[in-house]
């Protein structure tokens, strides 16, 4: 388990983390996610060691180690940019940790050769770096990292330096390495969708604080404050309050709690189609329908229409509850989750 | 087409004029008898020892400023503290200010007139020349690897970390390797300043003939003799040295990928 205590963090007159608190359990899969500047990747250094936090504690499978070197922490860290030793071969950066450990030669070898067949880059020990792709050499990273038998590995935007396509099937890659290898995992990333798909548990970031922690499912469904719900998914304003398009159903006639509205445009998406809505205090609307719904419609722009939210327990929250927030119903998760000032 | 090929006759004039032609010409001037004389010429005693005392001052000088130079690269790129940015400026000192004002600033200082006695004779000995020496090629080898350390960037190293490695191991395993062409690089201009160094180990050296008299000392010594292959012969090993120091680096440079 990781335990981070009240970290704080200041870079000159930049406060990179306000006093942050997060416990991490152990096995699992946790994402840190925020946009950039939330004090995500801070986080992740300090639980590394890399950066010393300014006050706060650290502590890892139970000892504190707010003053323990990177060296002595027993972690596994891979960088966005790969980090790759450029001029050692994929063989000898793989069992880098080891020969600083002085094992026997035969036993880096077997385990190098053990852990590139993981990674998948078996018949590649010869290769340089620069003669792998990003891809490839994210995995050679992660190999190394494993290679020392880490208790936490720790991944900052793992796979923020790759194309769209290779990326989707690291993530795929990695939750299924998750799954056999069972190491406790902090990711770092800005990337709702890889957070949300490959997470167990998801921190969500703003401003050096830390503004709920959870489930990915429950943050979506039932997000603390209006900047979770606006990170992790699409929303629209109706009134005071911020809902999913999805959770918005139109009808033709009006109803109960239903809200006259003119439709400005309809875009459709091939399985989904887009409504945009003109409410008459000249808000708009974004509403998105299956087709089959907007085939039973007809809607063209001119019409009237009647909105409301879906019956039932659509993610909502108070358009102004940015700050300080509404009292949660239930803590999502087992972390523990703390909101701060904001500063500026 | 005709304006870059036009373009490239200039470039190339102007290097072959300026360059390129002195340099030919010294070679030229210096064999134009065979090569006999200038044999006899650069086996003279004075300038057997000339030769010696020119490795020796390069010898010390380079590996020296070697060491600085990294180290100080290292403090500059790497860390963060009081005074660094002057301390930016000073190294650049060698740089900016004659050689003949190093020579006569070492004087000052350690000359029978000046302010720091030391137990050896400094001035006129080859204490004082070391010292002139390593003055005025200190930026090189800091100049060329500053750089590189920051193109490379501290990645590397905070992963060496992380997997266990010491400062120092991560140095020698990661870092080292990484900037070694930076250092190459730095070695040759050094030892080509260190070899051709005049005004400032001029000052210094006494000129003794046979005891502190550098290859560029003697070059000077024969020119002013009106010993012209003298002084061509002499010009002509001095090349021969630098040349060496380029082939050596290079060579090395492609064995390594």
């Amino acid at each position: 388990m990781i335990n981070v205590s009240d970290v704080s963090k200041r870079f000159g007159d930049f406060t990179a983390l306000g006093g942050v608190s997060l416990e991490i359990p152990d096995g699992s899969l946790t994402a840190l996610l925020g946009p950039s500047g939330s004090g995500k990747s801070t986080l992740l250094r300090i639980i590394a060691g890399l950066e010393r936090p300014d006050a706060g504690r650290v502590c890892i499978a139970g000892a504190d180690v707010t003053n323990v070197a990177p060296q002595q922490r027993g972690i596994g860290f891979v960088f966005q940019h790969y980090a790759a030793f450029k001029h050692m071969t994929v063989r000898d950066n793989v069992g880098f940790g080891l020969s600083i450990r002085r094992r026997p030669k035969t036993e880096i070898a077997t385990k190098v050769d053990e852990l590139l067949e993981v990674v998948g880059l078996q018949g590649y020990a010869e290769r340089m770096p620069s003669q792998l792709s990003g891809g490839q050499r994210q995995r050679m990273a992660l190999a190394r990292a494993l290679a020392v038998e880490p208790s936490v590995l720790l991944l900052d935007e793992p796979f923020g330096a790759l194309d769209a396509k290779v990326r989707a099937e690291l993530r795929a890659w990695l939750r299924r390495l998750h799954d056999e290898v069972h190491v406790t995992t902090v990711l770092v990333t800005h990337d709702q969708e890889e957070a949300m798909e490959i997470a167990d548990h998801v921190a969500v970031m703003d401003h050096g604080s830390i503004e709920q922690v959870g489930a990915p499912r429950d943050l979506y469904d039932r997000p603390a404050n209006a900047f979770v719900m606006g990170f992790l998914g699409p929303v629209t304003r109706v009134g005071g309050a911020l809902v999913r398009p999805h959770d918005l159903v139109l009808s033709p006639e009006p109803s109960d709690g239903a809200r006259e509205a003119q439709v400005a445009r309809v875009t459709h998406l091939g399985f989904e189609v887009r409504v945009a809505l003109w409410l008459p205090e000249g808000e708009e609307v974004s509403v998105q329908l299956t087709r089959a719904e907007a085939d039973q419609l007809e809607l063209s722009a001119g019409d009237i229409v009647y909105v409301r939210s879906e019956p039932g327990e659509p993610a909502a929250v108070s358009a102004s509850s940015s700050s300080p927030g509404p009292p949660r119903a239930s803590p999502p998760g087992p972390a523990a989750s703390r909101r701060r000032g904001r500063p500026g | 087409m005709a304006s870059r090929w036009g373009l490239r006759a200039v470039v190339a004039a102007y290097l072959g004029a300026l360059l390129l032609l002195p340099v030919v010409y010294v070679f030229y001037t210096t064999f134009q008898h065979g090569l006999g004389p200038v044999w006899d010429s650069v086996t003279t005693p004075a300038a057997q020892s000339a030769f010696w005392l020119t490795l020796e001052l390069a010898a010390i000088a380079v590996p020296l400023n070697t060491i600085f130079g990294v180290a100080m690269a290292m403090a500059l790129v790497r860390r963060r503290w009081r005074g660094k940015a002057l301390v930016e400026a000073i190294i650049d000192l060698p740089f900016a200010v004659s050689p003949v004002i190093i020579g006569l600033a070492l004087l000052l200082t350690f000359g029978r007139e000046g302010w720091l006695h030391l137990p050896f004779q400094v001035i006129f000995a080859l204490p004082g020349m070391v010292l002139a020496t390593i003055f005025v090629s200190l930026p090189f080898v800091v100049r060329e690897v500053a750089p590189v350390l920051r193109e490379v960037g501290d990645d590397q190293e905070q992963a060496a970390a992380t997997l266990g490695a010491s400062r120092w191991q991560a140095f020698w395993r990661i870092t080292l390797p990484s900037i070694r062409w930076g250092i190459a690089y730095g070695v040759i201009l050094s030892t080509a300043r260190a070899i051709g160094e005049f005004g400032a180990v001029s000052v210094v050296s006494g000129d003794i003939a046979g005891r502190t008299e550098t290859l560029t000392l003697l070059v000077q010594k024969r020119f002013g003799n009106f010993d012209l292959p003298g002084a061509y012969a002499a010009s002509a090993l001095l090349a021969v040295i630098a040349l060496a120091t380029l082939l050596t680096m290079t060579t090395t440079r492609r064995r390594t990928p």
